[in-house]
């Protein structure tokens, strides 16, 4: 079980993520997580869906949704799953350098989000959407704002690998953990997608 | 690196920071015996409150607060937890495997289920148990006054991720973990039915765990999800509790039919009969079981397209079920039959699930579900099929696998004494149930009226209880005073299966080599064909194991914590139990633990002993 030990650039598997079973084991766990996940995000679709046009009085979706906002925080998400790709392909040539300077682009870009959302939030919020407002009001945040929740704790979970194996190299141990949390980045993102089309798309034009 | 040896440790703090897969399933058993005596409890409470019309032994309230937790405690406390503890100790040992795939992971499964099941039933203490039935069905539950529908949001949260981390764990094991040679197409049964059931609740309850979430929203956070008037919607509640729930039926009795494979096919002393066909039977009804949700919503007013739809799609389930009753039948057909416990248990299942079934196929008739709804006829079906189906699994597998588990026999005669007065207890109280149903009896409502001709059939019913009552505590003292039967445990039925291959108690490291698999039924191929030993798939080596933690207490108490400070309210207390819980998820993830090993001289001293 040498699973501890730094890998020197001739002995790399080309998968390293995959190399040992605890690897392959976090690799395929993580897979049937983010299906719990989809189920998660299914429900709480569903439930905006049903609810979308309630209410009760108070500002619907085509009032306060900005087209132009979003969609600056739809490119960002995506450009930071960009770059969380280019991360792992520094992975897999062994360039621990590079592999971590692009997830720190990745929080960078993720951080850069939040701050967007956050704002987002409080617009609204000012603008008479309170959570309390209507059915629509605490649909709507419940659904983004989960979202927001899993882009945190993204962003804190790759903060930690950043720290943690700062110096270490790349090894058979961090691989995998560099390689699930990419994965869970993607998954956030598709969910956003998601969430601009059914959302916000949906909310100003249909 | 990662040579040093475990420490020793104390008894204690062994249990407490054990990854050990058999460990974690003793404690499911144990936790899971102690919820299932409490709920037992509180369904004998209300059968005494109903055995005399407008008899008044509980009040309403509190009767609505036990017949809450009874179900509750039964489903997610009891019946669950049972089965884990089985999974758990037996299904690495059946693929020959040394261990789960997420050890930490394991324990911390426990660890929320038990924080989350006491959570649950701290209620009791603090002003009143939830009261809105396990269903909890919006606007019941929601404007429930007091904490106790909070605890039960709050209580299954913390109890229902764990469940989930458990499933995701066993997935991973079977298919990452099995022994060279044990195909998919070679697993015994109940490693399948596990499987299939990891595969349920991971799709299952991701949609308990929003309906919870917008439930406590709207309880605690003045949410509007099920608030009519700012434009909320009460069937949402449905919808999501029961793609949640119906699922979860089959988590339930999935496992069990896993069970009877497995002690029919022994207990026969025959190959099970169309092993093929019993493995995408299950598939198939784990498949159907998403499919047919709804029809516990005919009477909301879904319409006859859908209520027609999701009928036909319920008495789909009716084949593949129907499929695996024959196969048992003629698995037994020709064999030679051993009448232990647990075959009994087994064998009394057959008929006893079948009725149930029936009266299934009569509920899923959409038109007649009009009148059976909400009736006593509901609650003779579904106690029917989960003790006529899980509970029965559960004793048949505790008779089975207990000299394995715990490493000495249970004693036949006393069992025999317990299932039988268990077996016509269970009858008693619920067949008469199919006819207070029909005669319009409603479930759920803490009394009924004198002269409408129901009092005689409540009396037997509660008679009934009373003798499942008595039957579980010649169980526990079958349990206490077998410890004396320790001769021939490590293969006591002539087993079948890799689990029987092993010494009991079975050593942490399960198996010194790891098996190698030539056949379905592994072991009794090698009784048969080879020299009454598992072939060995590596040389005698040092084995690689997982160091224990204390983490998994910590991240389980944090969640606790946080619950207690959204109940009342006290964000600073929720505040400070997320900073416990995330906090020792952080150690756990800077803290590089690599585990021991085992030496070969150690582990030659073990296989000497034997």
């Amino acid at each position: 079980m040498a699973t501890n030990e730094a890998v020197d650039q001739h002995t790399l598997p080309p998968n390293p993520e995959k190399a040992t079973l605890e690897g392959r084991n976090k690799y395929l766990g993580f897979w049937f997580f983010l299906g719990g996940e989809t189920v998660l995000f299914a429900s709480l679709f569903g439930t905006y869906l049903g609810l979308r046009n309630s209410t009760a009085g108070g500002p619907g979706g085509a009032d306060l949704f900005h087209l132009d906002l979003v969609f600056i925080m739809t490119m960002i998400l995506l450009t930071s799953s960009l770059t969380s790709v280019f991360a792992i392909i520094n992975m897999r040539r062994n360039n621990y350098k590079g592999l971590l300077m692009w997830m720190w682009a990745t929080v960078l870009l993720g951080l850069t989000f939040l701050g967007f959302e956050v704002y987002e939030f409080y617009e609204y919020y000012h603008q008479g959407l309170g959570f309390t407002t209507s059915a629509f009001a605490s649909s709507f945040y419940t659904l983004v704002g989960t979202h927001g929740a899993h882009v945190t704790f993204g962003v804190l979970w790759i903060i930690t690998l950043l720290v943690r194996y700062r110096k270490t190299g790349l090894t058979l141990t961090n691989a995998p953990k560099f390689y699930t949390a990419v994965l869970y980045w993607h998954f956030i993102d598709v969910v956003w997608v998601f969430i601009f089309t059914v959302v916000y798309l949906l909310g100003i034009g249909g | 690196m990662s040579n040093a040896k475990a420490q020793p440790k104390s008894v204690l703090w062994d249990w407490l920071t054990t990854v050990d897969h058999k460990k974690i399933g003793i404690m499911y058993m144990v936790a899971g015996l102690f919820f299932f005596a409490l709920g037992g409890l509180e369904a004998i409470l209300m059968r005494i409150q109903l055995m005399f019309p407008e008899f008044s032994f509980l009040g309403y309230q509190t009767y609505n607060e036990v017949l809450t937790m009874h179900g509750t405690t039964m489903i997610f406390l009891a019946a669950m937890p049972l089965l884990f503890g089985f999974m758990n100790f037996i299904v690495p040992l059946q693929i020959g495997a040394r261990d789960v795939a997420f050890p930490f992971l394991n324990s911390l499964g426990f660890w929320l289920f038990l924080f989350g099941g006491l959570l649950l039933n701290v209620s009791w203490f603090t002003g009143g148990a939830p009261d809105a039935a396990w269903t909890a069905y919006v606007p019941l539950s929601s404007d429930s006054p007091g904490h106790g529908v909070d605890y039960y949001v709050l209580g299954l949260q913390v109890s229902g991720a764990g469940t989930l981390i458990g499933g995701i764990n066993f997935l991973v094991t079977i298919i990452n973990m099995r022994a060279p040679g044990m195909s998919m197409m070679r697993m015994p049964l109940f490693t399948w039915s596990t499987f299939v059931t990891s595969m349920l609740i991971l799709f299952a309850f991701p949609a308990l765990t929003i309906g919870l979430l917008l439930l406590m929203l709207d309880r605690i956070f003045g949410g509007a999800f099920f608030d009519v008037a700012a434009g909320g919607n009460v069937v949402i509640w449905q919808h999501l509790f029961w793609i949640f729930g119906h699922p979860e039926v089959y988590i339930l009795i999935l496992p069990a039919f896993g069970m009877f494979s497995e002690i029919i096919a022994t207990f026969a002393k025959k190959r099970l009969f169309g092993y093929s066909a019993m493995v995408f039977a299950t598939l198939i009804i784990g498949f159907l079981g998403f499919m047919v949700w709804a029809h516990h919503m005919f009477t909301v007013g879904m319409g006859p397209v859908a209520n027609a739809i999701f009928a036909v799609a319920t008495m789909a389930i009716a084949v593949p079920t129907g499929i695996k009753i024959f196969n048992w039948l003629l698995t037994l057909w020709g064999g030679r039959i051993k009448f232990t416990v647990a075959n009994l248990f087994a064998l009394a299942f057959i008929p006893s699930f079948t009725m149930g079934g029936v009266t299934g196929v009569m509920l899923a008739t959409s038109a007649a579900n009009y009148q059976f709804h909400d009736t006593y006829f509901v609650v003779a079906h579904f106690h029917y099929v989960i003790i006529g189906g899980v509970v029965f699994g559960i004793f048949a597998g505790m008779f089975y696998w207990w000299p394995k588990m715990f490493g000495y026999r249970l004693d036949e005669t006393l069992g025999k004494i317990f299932f039988w007065l268990f077996l016509i207890g269970f009858h008693l109280t619920f067949f008469v149930q199919h006819f207070l149903g029909l005669m319009g009896m409603p479930r759920r409502v803490a009394s009924f009226l004198d002269g409408q001709g129901l009092n005689e059939m409540n009396l037997i019913s509660t008679i009934g209880a009373f003798m499942m009552g008595v039957a579980f505590i010649i169980l526990v003292i079958t349990l206490i005073v077998s410890r004396k039967n320790t001769d021939n445990v490590d293969d006591p039925w002539d087993g079948r299966t890799l689990e029987w291959a092993t010494p009991s108690p079975v050593p942490e490291y399960n198996f010194a080599q790891t098996p190698l698999v030539r056949e379905l039924d592994a072991l009794w191929h090698e009784k048969y064909e080879g020299d009454g030993k598992m072939k060995a798939a590596e040389p005698l080596d040092d084995i690689h194991m997982p160091n224990g933690s204390i983490l998994p207490i910590f991240i389980s108490l944090g969640l606790t914590v946080a619950s207690f400070g959204l109940i009342y309210s006290t964000h600073v207390i929720t505040v400070i139990g997320l900073l416990i819980t995330f906090g020792a998820m952080f150690v756990r993830s800077i803290k590089e633990d690599h585990g021991y090993h085992i030496p070969v001289s150690e582990i030659k001293r073990g296989k000497g002993e034997r």
